[in-house]
């Protein structure tokens, strides 16, 4: 179990790394950073089904009191690791080609690096403070990369974005203050054992302080402004970061943590959790239909996706939150890939406006065909792993007898099959428009990782067969619906 | 009573984030509202008459655990604050940005972006 | 102002004391296990005197002392010792844990001398390292940032 803690060191590391040997050599800053992207990767995988706490320093619990911070290791911080180490590593790819045209690759890396060491910390911290300290490397790190461009709207997104996300951690930190305040301990597993989902108004208020911190991270609808500005405006492989694993590490994967691990579900939480989560469904896609700025179409249907897996750990049984673990992987790969195709796009005919494309398909068959592919597994059409997972969302809801939920769920699914067939007929079919004349297909490292993307789409659906759900997804889902044994797996009272 | 008062503050903070229109306010805003946790953490480790967490040779070990005030609030400030610096170098840094571009700092000209 | 920076007095004076502060933040840096300190503080004051020497005598003379290169490496320099103190613990023989005080573990010395807690005084000048080349670099930027595009220049 030694490796658990090279989760964050490697990245981190290889974050202050390239940018002393790479300055000036791209090649080398390539090939670093996809060797590090790689090596975690591997790591990742080679952890699965894996279970383990790693007290930093040695300091140990006593008597089960904990003494020190501990990285814990179990169902959902694999699952999330393999999330963020595979996207993070295709992205990596994509950017070899699709960097070149900024100056300071170097810097990217660097930046980048830091925002996935910040991630992989989230994922595994046990403790509450550290926690913070993660998801403002992560964040501090993507407001930079939001603004990389330094062109007039990548500031202001940047702005805009920096302002509501330390507000977010404003909120979240003082969450955690108030914590310590009234347990007098910052390990998630003490503070659950103390609280043990039994809820005072003082709690209440630490997890009205929570939702309100962790929703402004996750861009839930009452406050989502920031993302529809700072997604499109980063670049590609950002944007595919930021809406494919950002918002749901340091916002949804957080939030789901602290819920169930540490104060614990009640039906109150419950409630605000599928509220929230139905509502940012429904807004994000009726949003998204209007938007002619690609990116900004894909932006506001993170928001009504991320929306489904909150309204899924919202229900709260087992399969429900086994089954929003699936959306949330499956969306992290297609929208991944749906940012990395708007990229390519861009790159081709250096336009996002939908109204300027038009008969892309013969002239960037790739590019097209991945696109495709995405669309229909992100609008749920049957043999794409987006289907399953919103089939097995709204069986869950039904099942949990949340019979308005999944009507909600089901009709927004048919919206974002409308939304997405927009996007494709404007985009890729019909006579081709004035931006699209002069487009040709994008360079050989941009295609590959859309194609690997693109074979995950279709791969990621076998990830419900019972092997598969038994190794991966089910150990991930226990942990998060055992809620409060959290406590007693890590101090091992 | 006084974590009340923090409250307030970092309400007056939240306030300033959300209504005023200059850049430099709402920075101004957010460190205030930084401050106001800042100050809340402090005073969570605070005890009547207490001494600073810090051994030295002459100082019985007893004695000094009774008396100490929490050492650990007082870590984590100094991390948080030294994120918050990290935040606010980062912001100042695109409001010089912003304004070199705008020649503004009112953000009802800032808008390209809409909705 | 024809010559660049503040009045002779305050020159004389800050080419009397940078050398006090900077040594008082190398011992803020190398007692910071012992006394109130640490690597960040110690860090701050030893940005301070370049924040000094930029107000006293203008930015061109901190910045032949301290270029923006040298910062940016020290920083990552910085970084990186502070890391690789912290994976050599993963080592088997240095005690198989991450950030484990592998030092002290070997021989732990007497408690408040200077040589007692092991690793931590090299982390602290690891961080001092950073903190001191990072502040300096984000005080010296903006100030370059606001001297090359003027307000509205490049509007």
């Amino acid at each position: 179990m030694q490796m658990i803690p090279l989760f964050v060191a490697i990245p981190l590391g290889a974050a202050f790394f390239i940018p002393m040997v790479a300055r000036k050599r791209p090649r080398v800053a390539d090939t670093l950073a996809n060797l590090t992207t790689l090596a975690l990767l591997l790591m990742a995988i080679s952890v699965i089904g894996k279970n383990g706490v790693y007290w930093m320093g040695g300091w140990g619990p006593l008597k089960h009191i904990p003494l020190g911070i501990d990285l814990v290791l179990d169902g959902v911080s694999v699952f999330m690791l393999i999330t963020i180490t595979l996207i993070s590593f295709l992205v990596t790819i994509y950017s070899i080609q699709y960097m070149d045209k900024f100056t300071a690759k170097a810097r990217f890396y660097a930046l980048f690096l830091l925002m996935v060491a910040g991630m992989n910390g989230v994922a595994l911290t046990g403790d509450l403070f550290n926690l913070y300290v993660f998801l403002e490397i992560a964040s501090i790190a993507s407001y930079a990369l939001v603004a990389f461009g330094c062109e007039h709207e990548e500031l202001e997104a940047s702005f805009k974005y920096l302002v509501l996300g330390s507000v977010g951690s404003t909120l979240i930190l003082f969450g955690v203050a108030m914590t310590y305040a009234v347990t007098g301990s910052l390990n998630m597993a003490q503070v659950s054992a103390m609280i043990g989902g039994d809820l005072k108004p003082i709690h209440l208020f630490i997890v009205a302080l929570f939702i309100s911190g962790f929703g402004l991270k996750a861009a839930l609808v009452p406050f989502h402004a920031w993302l529809p500005d700072a997604h499109p405006s980063a670049p590609a492989p950002i944007s595919a970061m930021l809406s494919g694993v950002l918002i749901k590490t340091i916002g949804v994967y957080a939030m789901a943590r602290v819920m169930f691990n540490v104060v614990g579900m009640t039906p109150l939480i419950s409630y605000v959790l599928m509220v929230l989560g139905t509502i940012s469904m429904i807004v994000g896609v009726l949003l998204a239909m209007g938007q002619d700025d690609i990116k900004r179409f894909l932006a506001y249907s993170s928001i009504s996706q991320v929306g489904y897996v909150v309204l899924a750990m919202g229900i709260g049984t087992r399969f429900a939150i086994a089954a929003g673990l699936f959306h949330l992987i499956n969306h992290a790969v297609f929208k991944s890939l749906l940012f990395l195709n708007s990229g390519a796009i861009e790159y081709a005919t250096g336009t996002r406006d939908l109204n300027k494309m038009g008969g892309l398909r013969e002239k960037m068959p790739v590019t097209g065909t991945t696109s495709f592919i995405g669309s229909m597994a992100i609008a749920g059409i049957p043999p794409f792993s987006g289907f399953w997972s919103k089939l097995f969302i709204i069986l869950a809801a039904i099942q949990a007898q949340r019979y308005g939920f999944a009507t909600w769920a089901a009709a927004v699914s048919v919206l974002t099959l409308a939304a997405f067939m927009r996007l494709q007929r404007r985009a890729f079919f019909g006579e081709p428009r004035e931006a699209s004349q002069t487009a040709k297909e994008v360079p050989g490292t941009m295609q590959a990782s859309m194609i690997g993307l693109a074979v995950l789409c279709i791969v990621m659906g076998f990830l419900w067969l019972p092997q598969a759900r038994d190794t991966f997804l089910m150990p991930a889902a226990r942990v998060l619906q055992e809620g409060l044994n959290y406590a007693s797996n890590i101090l091992g009272m | 009573m006084l974590y009340a008062l923090c409250f307030l503050l970092f309400m007056v903070g939240l306030y300033g984030v959300l209504v005023k229109r200059n850049l430099i306010k709402i920075i101004i805003s957010l460190i205030i509202m930084e401050s106001a946790v800042n100050v809340f953490i402090v005073m969570i480790g605070y005890r009547k008459n207490g001494i600073a967490p810090i051994l030295n040779k002459t100082m019985e070990h007893q004695e000094f655990i009774r008396r100490t005030v929490d050492p650990l609030p007082q870590a984590l400030v100094l991390t948080a604050i030294v994120i918050g610096l990290g935040v606010t170098a980062m912001t100042i840094a695109i409001a010089m940005r912003l304004y070199e571009r705008y020649g503004t700092y009112d953000i009802q000209e800032i808008k390209r972006l809409k909705g | 102002m024809a010559e660049k920076g503040m009045t002779p007095i305050v020159k004389t004076i800050t080419g009397w004391i940078k050398g006090l502060i900077m040594i008082f933040g190398i011992y803020i840096v190398l007692y910071g296990h012992l006394t109130p300190g640490g690597g960040f503080a110690g860090g701050v004051i030893l940005a301070m005197v370049f924040v000094l020497l930029t107000l006293a005598y203008g930015k061109e003379e901190s910045l032949r002392r301290f270029r923006i290169g040298v910062a940016s490496e020290l920083d990552s320099v910085g970084a990186l010792m502070f890391l690789v103190i912290a994976v050599l613990g993963i080592a088997g023989t240095l005690g198989g844990r991450f950030f484990i005080n592998y030092i002290a573990k070997a021989n732990p010395g007497t408690p408040f001398t200077l040589f007692s807690s092991g690793i931590i005084p090299l982390c602290n000048i690891a961080i001092a390292l950073k903190v001191a080349s990072s502040l300096f670099m984000v005080f010296i930027l903006l100030v370059l940032m606001r001297v090359i595009h003027g307000p509205g220049e490049r509007a």
